[in-house]
């Protein structure tokens, strides 16, 4: 039986730089989703969605195509780097960023509107301006709704296949992730080594989304993350 | 009380919807599914409207890479025939009791090319495999040695002409060959390795530039046909491998690139 650790360090390695970025980005998006009031947002919340029916193959093939050597934006990104988003590491990101963008966005979103607004208004009338309003009142009362996007986001990457098969070339240590060396396995008839590796992931992340929803539950009718009076 | 009855009235109008619609599914014509490999997905197409035309029997086709297809099979894939890159997975159905030992034959024997798209600066019809050490190539597409036939072909080629330590950290493994096309075609990778078939089909005429790799930097491509034991269309199935024994299919195969058997 053959495990594949390198896999799985570059799989984990994906999953974390994907949920950091996605993080960074996905909150400010997220905001404005929660806050605005232009007639036209459903157009952008209906673009973020787009992803969770989209076929991953689909993803993939433009990152492939639209970003290769044939098109202006995958020329630029050459004249910068050298060579074209696909078969690396950069490809493989930006195609889980894409991929998961909507498994980040809308937890955050709809923590976000869940806030009392007489809170964020009593914020402004003590004299805080939006920014430390933001950070001191409305990420605290969010919290859940962002440790479940990051979380989501992160185990939604662990299991990323199609996004990986059609743009990663399957070069080992750099964009072999575990679902594709599972899926080679299967292909040679070595079911002992796809069966190791499917249950090692399985138990990784299984473990990995209980820790994060036990620390988020209530303990003693308090969550872990309550709010006190402000500082 | 009328919400109720209304909700068993419109369950019962779906069952008998469904009622109508299977003997109208059964009523349909015959067909058999064949499961072919990747690289047949031009040719097949061809031999299918042929043989649909004077046989009345549908051919529907799935194209994969063989690797894949053998393990879809052996877990209960209802597929009639299957036209696999290789003798190998064919025989690995024979061996698991789940393709017609009887029914094997050999259909045609692949070739390898070395591809570049049309504006390529790389001159591989007059330089063949050299092109490879150019510096101006950064990747190799070749199908997946591991389970690919194709790709096990181009492993052996590159071993052949010792350049397997050269360009390893240039290579870039396509699921199937197909997969491996796609990725010179849309200029991601700079060159490489299809099939023969798949250079010459009529959607790629004119959109790039090849060298037939000589047959003997890689074991033959011998590529096999079987019946799948548990085909729900066996009659029809057995029919169509007869057609795949004629003229007709081999000269179809022969325009796609493809040697026969007999003359290799």
């Amino acid at each position: 039986m053959f495990i594949d650790w390198q896999a799985f360090r570059l799989t984990i390695e994906l999953a974390l730089i994907v949920s950091a970025i996605l993080l960074v980005t996905g909150v400010p998006l997220a905001y404005w989703i929660a806050f605005s009031r232009w007639r036209w947002k459903f157009l952008v919340e209906a673009l973020v969605a787009l992803p969770i029916v989209l076929p991953p193959t689909v993803l993939g093939f433009y990152v492939l195509v639209a970003l290769g050597s044939r098109s202006p934006l995958g020329r630029w990104w050459q004249s910068l780097t050298g060579h074209t988003l696909a078969f690396t590491f950069s490809g493989l990101v930006l195609g889980s960023i894409l991929y998961s963008l909507p498994f980040a966005v809308q937890p955050f979103a709809a923590s976000f509107s869940s806030v009392d607004r007489k809170l964020l208004s009593v914020s402004a009338t003590l004299g805080v301006s939006p920014a430390r309003t933001f950070f001191r009142v409305t990420v605290p009362l969010s919290m859940p709704g962002l440790i479940t996007g990051v979380v989501l986001t992160f185990a939604h990457t662990m299991g990323e296949f199609g996004v990986v098969l059609m743009v990663g070339g399957n070069i080992p240590g750099v964009t072999r992730t575990v679902s594709i060396s599972i899926y080679d396995q299967v292909q040679v008839s070595d079911y002992a080594s796809a069966n190791g590796m499917a249950l090692l992931l399985l138990a990784f992340c299984f473990a990995t989304l209980a820790i994060v929803y036990g620390l988020n539950r209530r303990t003693h009718g308090q969550k872990l993350w309550s709010v006190g009076p402000l500082k | 009380m009328t919400k109720r009855l209304s909700a068993i009235g419109l369950v019962v109008v779906l069952l008998c919807s469904l009622q109508v619609s299977i003997p109208l599914c059964q009523a349909a014509d015959r067909e058999i599914n064949v499961a072919a490999a990747a690289d047949l997905s031009a040719a097949l197409q061809e031999v299918a409207a042929n043989y649909e035309k004077q046989s009345a029997v549908k051919v529907k086709l799935s194209f994969g890479a063989s690797g894949a297809l053998t393990q879809q099979i052996q877990n209960g894939a209802p597929f009639d025939v299957f036209f696999s890159a290789d003798m190998d997975y064919p025989r690995q159905l024979i061996a698991a009791g789940q393709a017609e030992s009887q029914s094997l034959c050999r259909y045609a024997v692949g070739r390898l090319v070395l591809w570049v798209p049309k504006d390529s600066t790389l001159d591989v019809e007059h330089k063949g495999i050299e092109v490879l050490l150019d510096p101006s190539v950064k990747k190799i597409a070749i199908g997946n040695p591991q389970h690919a036939p194709y790709g096990r072909a181009a492993a052996a080629a590159l071993k052949h002409y010792g350049l397997s330590e050269k360009v390893s950290d240039k290579l870039v493994l396509g699921e199937n060959i197909a997969q491996a096309a796609q990725f010179v075609e849309s200029g991601n990778a700079q060159v490489g390795f299809v099939a023969l078939a798949h250079a010459t089909a009529p959607s790629m005429q004119g959109k790039g530039k090849y060298w037939v790799v000589p047959a003997d930097a890689y074991p033959p491509l011998d590529q096999g046909v079987v019946i799948i034991s548990a085909a729900p269309h066996k009659q029809d199935a057995a029919a169509f491998l007869e057609y795949v024994k004629t003229g007709d299919f081999a000269a179809v195969l022969k325009r796609y690139g493809f040697s026969l058997p007999e003359q290799k």
